[in-house]
C-alpha cells in the first residue's frame, strides 16, 4: 500500500513536469509558427536560418533569454516584481490539467467545478501581468497595469456569463460532461456565445485587436517595459500558453473537443482531432495578428459594457428559457 | 480683367504700405518676392493690417527667420517675416534691423500662433530677444549650450572653438539633471502623473521628446522638446559650395530624396536666369514623384503600425523597394541619389529604364487597394482615426500648415498648380482635398494623391519616351555649372575647368532668391541670400514639419494617448525636417 503510494505519486510528478515541457515547447513553437505564419501574410521569410526551416529557433530564444542576466531595476518592488511573471505561467499552466487531449486522458477533466477552475485561474493570472506592471514603479508599466485591470473588468463579466449558455445546455461544470453531452458542436447551439467568448478569450490573451496593456507604439511595452531576459521570457510564454489555452477551451467549449469521426472505434484519434481544431483558432489568431489594427481602450470598455454583456446576458436568459420549456 | 484688379490691388497694397507704414521697398531682391524694411515700432501694425486688413490679405505666416548682416554692412541684423496670401497667391517679405542684440523685437505670437518656435530659434540661434513672448528658451540647441551659432562670429569647426570642447563629470551631471522630469505639479493635481516620451519612443517616429502629464490616460500638459536631429545644416551652407550643398539636401526630409533639392535648385537656377531643357525637366519631375510614392509608402506603413495594424507596413516598404531598385538604375543611389545639378540632371536615362519604372507603379498600383482594406476601410482604423485630431481650416492657416494636411481642409493649396514650376502645368492631375479636416481624412488624402502622382509618373514616362535624345543640362550657363563629365575625358580644357569648378566652387551672381516646392510633406522653401561667392552668405530652410509638430501641444493636450499618436502619425512629419 504505501510502496503504491510511492510510486503513484512519482509517475504523477514525472507525468506532470513531462506535461508542463511538452506545453512549455508548444508555446515556444506557437511563437515560431506565428513568426513564420506572419512573415507568409507579409510577404517575407520570418525565422528560417537556425536549422531545417527555421525550426532550432525558438530553443535559440529561450537559450539567449536564459543565459541573460537576470535584473531587477532599484526602483522596482523586488519580491512582487520576481512573483509576477511567475504567476502568470503558473495560473495558464494549472488551467491545462482540466483540458481533456482525448476520451480518458487528462489530469483532471473529470472535476466537477472545472470551468469555474478555469475563470479562476484566468482571473489570477491577470493578477499577474497587473502586479508585474504595479511593481516594475515605471509609468509606462503602471499604465500597461491600469489598461489591463479596465480591460478585464470589461470582458470578463461577459465571458463567464457567456459561458453559462454551454453549462445550462450541458448540464454541468465539467469538462468532460460538457464534452459528451455536444453530439452537436455548441458553436452551432450557442453562435452567439461562441463570439463573445472568442472575443473576450482576444481580450484575455493582450492580442490585436486587444493589446493595449502592451501597444507598443504607446506605452513602450506596457506591463512588462521593465523586464528583461528569463522573468520577460515568463510573461512571454504565459501569453502564448494563454492563446493555447484558449484555443484549447474554445475547441472543447463549442467545437465539440475530441469528438470526431471515427473515436467511437479509435479513441487516440480524438487527440488527433481536437489538435487539429486547436491548430485552426491558432491560426485564426495569427490571421487577426496581421490583419486588424489596435482598438483604444475606452472603445475596448464602450465594447464590454455596452454591447458585449447585455448580449450575453440575452444569451443566458434566452438559453435557459428555451431549455427549461421546450427541452 | 481679373489680372487687372489684382495688380490694382497689389498696387494700393503697396502704397499703403510705403505711405501709411514708412515701409522702404528693398530691390535687388528675387522678383517672386517683394521685400519691404520697416521700423520695429510698426512692426505689429504691419502685420496685422496684412493679416487682416489690406486689400490683398496675407492669412499665412510662412516663415520667420534672421540674417546676421556683420560681414556685409553695418546693419546689424534683418529679421524677415515671410508672408503668403493663399487667396491671392502672393508672397511679402517684411523686414526689421537690428543694430545690436541688445534691441527687442515684439513678439507676434498673438497675432500667429506659428510665430512661437520660430521666434524661439532665432533666438537659440542669433541670441536675439522677443519682447512678449511666451516661452523664449532655446529650441533646436540644448539648454546649456554656449553661443549663438548663426552668428558669423560663431566657430564653422569644432575644432576651432576654443578651448576644445569639454565636459567634466560635474557639469556632466548638471546636464544629466536637467533632463530628470520636473515635478512641476500644483499640489491640486496629486493624481496625475508624468510621462515622458521619447526622446526614443515607438510612437515618435524617432528622436523627439514630449513631456506628458497625465490624469489616468487623459493628456493635460504636453511639451515638446525638439532638436535632437539637429545638424545645423543652415550654418553648412555657409561653408559649403553651391554644388557642394546638394547632398545636404537631399537629407533635409531623408524620406524625401531628390524632392529636397528641386527647390533648392529651382532657387539658383531663378538667381542665374538659367533654362533647363525639357527632357531634364521631365526627369525631375518623374524622380521628384517617384520620391513623393516612396515618402507617402513610409507613411502610411509607419501610421498603420503605430495604430497596431502591423501588416501594411511590409506591403509599403515591399512596394517602395522597386521603387528604390528602379531609383538605383538611373542615379546609382537609393535614398539619397544627389541626382540634380545646376541647370539640369546629372545624367540622362539608362537603358531600360521604362522596364523599372512601370514595373514600379505597377505594383504601386496593385497594392494601393491592399492597402486601402488594411486602413481605411478597416472599421477599427476608422473608430481610432475618425474625429479624433480635428483641425479647422482657420487654425490650419494660422499654424502654417502646407501640404495634404492644409489640403484636408478644403483648401486646393497646391504649389504644383497654384505655382506651376518644372511644368506640372501641363500634366494632368487631381488635387483631392477633403472639408473635414481629423485623423482620417489626413490618410485618406493621402492615398489619394497616391493615385494622382502615379498619373503623373505614367505621364512623364509617356513623354519621355517619345521624346528624342537630347541634353539634360543646361549648355548656356557655363559660368555657373560644372563642365560635363563625359567631356572632361576629351580634352584638356575641359578636365581643367572641371577640377578647378569642383575644387573651389563657381561664384553665384550677388542677389537674392526664394523658391518653395510641394514636397509630399508640404511647402519646402529654400531663401538664399548670395553675396557673389561660391557659397551662400545665409541660406534659409523653411521645412513643412516644423509648423505641422507645433500644432501637437495645441490639437492633443485633453485628448488620450491613444489619440496622441494617431494625432502626430497623421500629420506626417519627419524629424530630419524638423530639426535640420
Amino acid at each position: 500500500m504505501n510502496t503504491e503510494f510511492f510510486i503513484y505519486w512519482i509517475v504523477a510528478i514525472i507525468g506532470m513536469f513531462i506535461t508542463c515541457i511538452v506545453l512549455v515547447l508548444a508555446a515556444g513553437y506557437m511563437v515560431f509558427l506565428e513568426r513564420r505564419g506572419l512573415a507568409l501574410f507579409q510577404d517575407r521569410y520570418g525565422p528560417n536560418r537556425v536549422g531545417p526551416f527555421g525550426l532550432l529557433q525558438p530553443i535559440a530564444d529561450a537559450l539567449k533569454l536564459l543565459t541573460k542576466e537576470f535584473f531587477t531595476p532599484h526602483f522596482a518592488d523586488r519580491w512582487l516584481y520576481m512573483l509576477a511573471p511567475r504567476l502568470v505561467v503558473f495560473a495558464v499552466l494549472v488551467s491545462f490539467t482540466v483540458i481533456p487531449l482525448a476520451p480518458g486522458i487528462s489530469w483532471a477533466s473529470g472535476l466537477n467545478i472545472g470551468l469555474l477552475l478555469i475563470l479562476a485561474l484566468s482571473s489570477l493570472h491577470i493578477y499577474g501581468v497587473f502586479l508585474g506592471g504595479w511593481a516594475s514603479h515605471s509609468q509606462y508599466s503602471q499604465l500597461g497595469s491600469i489598461r489591463t485591470i479596465a480591460q478585464l473588468i470589461s470582458y470578463e463579466l461577459a465571458m463567464g456569463l457567456s459561458l453559462l449558455g454551454v453549462v445550462i445546455l450541458a448540464g454541468s461544470f465539467s469538462i468532460d460532461d460538457i464534452i459528451k453531452a455536444q453530439t452537436i458542436p455548441y458553436i452551432f447551439l450557442q453562435p452567439i456565445g461562441f463570439v463573445i467568448f472568442f472575443l473576450a478569450g482576444i481580450a484575455e490573451t493582450h492580442r490585436l485587436p486587444f493589446d493595449m496593456p502592451e501597444a507598443e507604439n504607446e506605452l513602450a511595452a506596457g506591463y512588462n517595459t521593465e523586464y528583461g531576459g528569463m522573468a520577460f521570457a515568463m510573461f512571454f510564454l504565459g501569453e502564448y500558453l494563454g492563446i493555447i489555452l484558449i484555443s484549447a477551451l474554445t475547441t472543447v467549449l463549442f467545437l465539440g473537443g475530441w469528438h470526431g469521426p471515427f473515436v467511437e472505434d479509435w479513441p487516440w484519434l480524438g487527440a488527433v482531432w481536437l489538435l487539429l481544431k486547436v491548430a485552426c483558432i491558432l491560426f485564426f489568431f495569427v490571421w487577426m495578428r496581421a490583419s486588424v489594427p489596435r482598438t483604444r481602450y475606452d472603445q475596448l470598455m464602450n465594447f464590454g459594457w455596452k454591447y458585449l454583456l447585455p448580449l450575453s446576458l440575452l444569451n443566458v436568459i434566452a438559453t435557459a428559457l428555451i431549455c427549461s420549456f421546450w427541452l | 480683367m481679373k489680372t487687372n484688379t489684382d495688380k490694382k490691388q497689389q498696387h494700393s497694397l503697396e502704397l499703403s504700405l510705403l505711405e501709411d507704414f514708412n515701409a522702404e521697398l528693398i530691390l535687388s531682391v528675387s522678383a517672386n518676392l517683394p521685400s519691404f524694411k520697416v521700423a520695429i515700432a510698426d512692426l505689429i501694425p504691419i502685420l496685422k493690417y496684412l493679416k487682416g486688413q489690406s486689400p490683398v490679405k496675407y492669412e499665412m505666416l510662412f516663415d520667420i527667420s534672421a540674417i546676421d548682416e556683420s560681414e556685409r554692412s553695418d546693419d546689424g541684423y534683418c529679421v524677415f517675416y515671410h508672408l503668403i496670401s493663399l487667396t491671392a497667391n502672393r508672397d511679402i517679405c517684411i523686414r526689421v534691423y537690428l543694430k545690436d542684440d541688445a534691441q527687442t523685437i515684439p513678439s507676434i505670437t498673438s497675432i500667429w500662433p506659428s510665430a512661437n518656435w520660430y521666434e524661439r530659434e532665432i533666438w537659440d540661434m542669433f541670441g536675439l530677444t522677443f519682447s512678449d513672448h511666451p516661452n523664449l528658451t532655446r529650441l533646436l540647441m540644448p539648454e546649456y549650450w554656449q553661443g549663438h551659432p548663426l552668428r558669423k562670429d560663431y566657430s564653422f569647426y569644432a575644432t576651432k572653438m576654443p578651448p576644445p570642447f569639454d565636459l567634466d563629470s560635474e557639469d556632466y551631471a548638471n546636464i544629466m539633471e536637467s533632463y530628470q522630469i520636473p515635478d512641476n505639479r500644483r499640489p491640486d493635481e496629486e493624481d496625475t502623473m508624468l510621462l515622458n516620451i521619447g526622446p526614443n519612443h515607438p510612437g515618435t517616429h524617432g528622436i523627439v521628446r514630449l513631456m506628458t502629464k497625465l490624469r489616468g490616460e487623459t493628456l493635460l500638459e504636453i511639451t515638446p522638446e525638439i532638436g535632437y536631429h539637429h545638424r545645423g545644416v543652415e550654418k553648412l551652407a555657409e561653408r559649403h559650395t553651391y554644388h557642394n550643398y546638394i547632398p545636404y539636401t537631399d537629407r533635409v526630409d531623408y524620406l524625401g530624396g531628390v524632392a529636397g533639392e528641386l527647390p533648392y535648385l529651382l532657387a539658383i537656377e531663378q538667381l542665374i536666369g538659367s533654362h533647363v531643357p525639357e527632357r531634364a525637366t521631365v526627369i525631375r519631375v518623374m524622380l521628384t514623384e517617384f520620391f513623393r510614392l516612396s515618402s507617402h509608402l513610409v507613411w502610411i506603413g509607419s501610421f498603420g503600425h503605430d495604430l497596431g495594424a502591423i501588416s501594411p507596413a511590409f506591403y509599403c516598404f515591399k512596394v517602395r523597394e522597386e521603387i528604390f531598385d528602379f531609383i538605383e538604375l538611373v542615379t546609382g543611389a537609393r535614398m539619397h541619389p544627389a541626382f540634380f545639378r545646376v541647370g539640369g540632371v546629372s545624367q540622362d536615362m539608362p537603358d531600360g529604364w521604362q522596364v523599372l519604372a512601370q514595373k514600379a507603379c505597377d505594383s504601386m498600383e496593385q497594392c494601393l487597394p491592399e492597402l486601402e482594406k488594411l486602413t481605411i476601410k478597416s472599421l477599427i482604423f476608422q473608430n481610432r482615426t475618425r474625429d479624433i485630431g480635428i483641425i479647422s481650416r482657420e487654425q490650419a492657416i494660422d499654424w502654417g500648415f502646407t501640404g495634404p494636411n492644409l489640403r484636408a481642409s478644403g483648401l486646393a493649396w497646391d504649389l504644383r498648380r497654384t505655382r506651376p514650376y518644372c511644368d506640372y502645368d501641363t500634366y494632368d492631375f487631381n488635387i483631392p482635398t477633403a472639408q473635414h479636416n481629423d485623423c482620417f481624412t489626413r490618410i485618406d488624402i493621402r492615398l489619394q494623391e497616391i493615385t494622382e502622382t502615379l498619373k503623373i509618373i505614367r505621364q512623364a514616362i509617356a513623354r519621355l519616351t517619345v521624346m528624342p535624345i537630347g541634353p539634360v543640362q543646361d549648355m548656356d550657363c557655363n559660368d555657373y555649372a560644372f563642365p560635363r563629365k563625359q567631356n572632361t575625358l576629351q580634352d584638356i580644357e575641359t578636365l581643367i575647368h572641371h577640377f578647378i569648378d569642383t575644387g573651389r566652387g563657381l561664384n553665384m551672381p550677388k542677389g537674392e532668391t526664394f523658391f518653395a516646392t510641394e514636397t509630399s510633406k508640404g511647402m519646402t522653401g529654400y531663401h538664399i541670400f548670395s553675396e557673389g561667392k561660391s557659397s551662400p552668405y545665409r541660406l534659409r530652410v523653411r521645412t513643412p514639419s516644423i509648423p505641422h509638430f507645433q500644432s501637437v501641444k495645441a490639437v492633443c493636450e485633453g485628448e488620450q494617448i491613444g489619440n496622441l499618436v494617431a494625432y502626430i502619425s497623421s500629420i506626417d512629419y519627419v524629424l530630419s525636417d524638423l530639426d535640420r
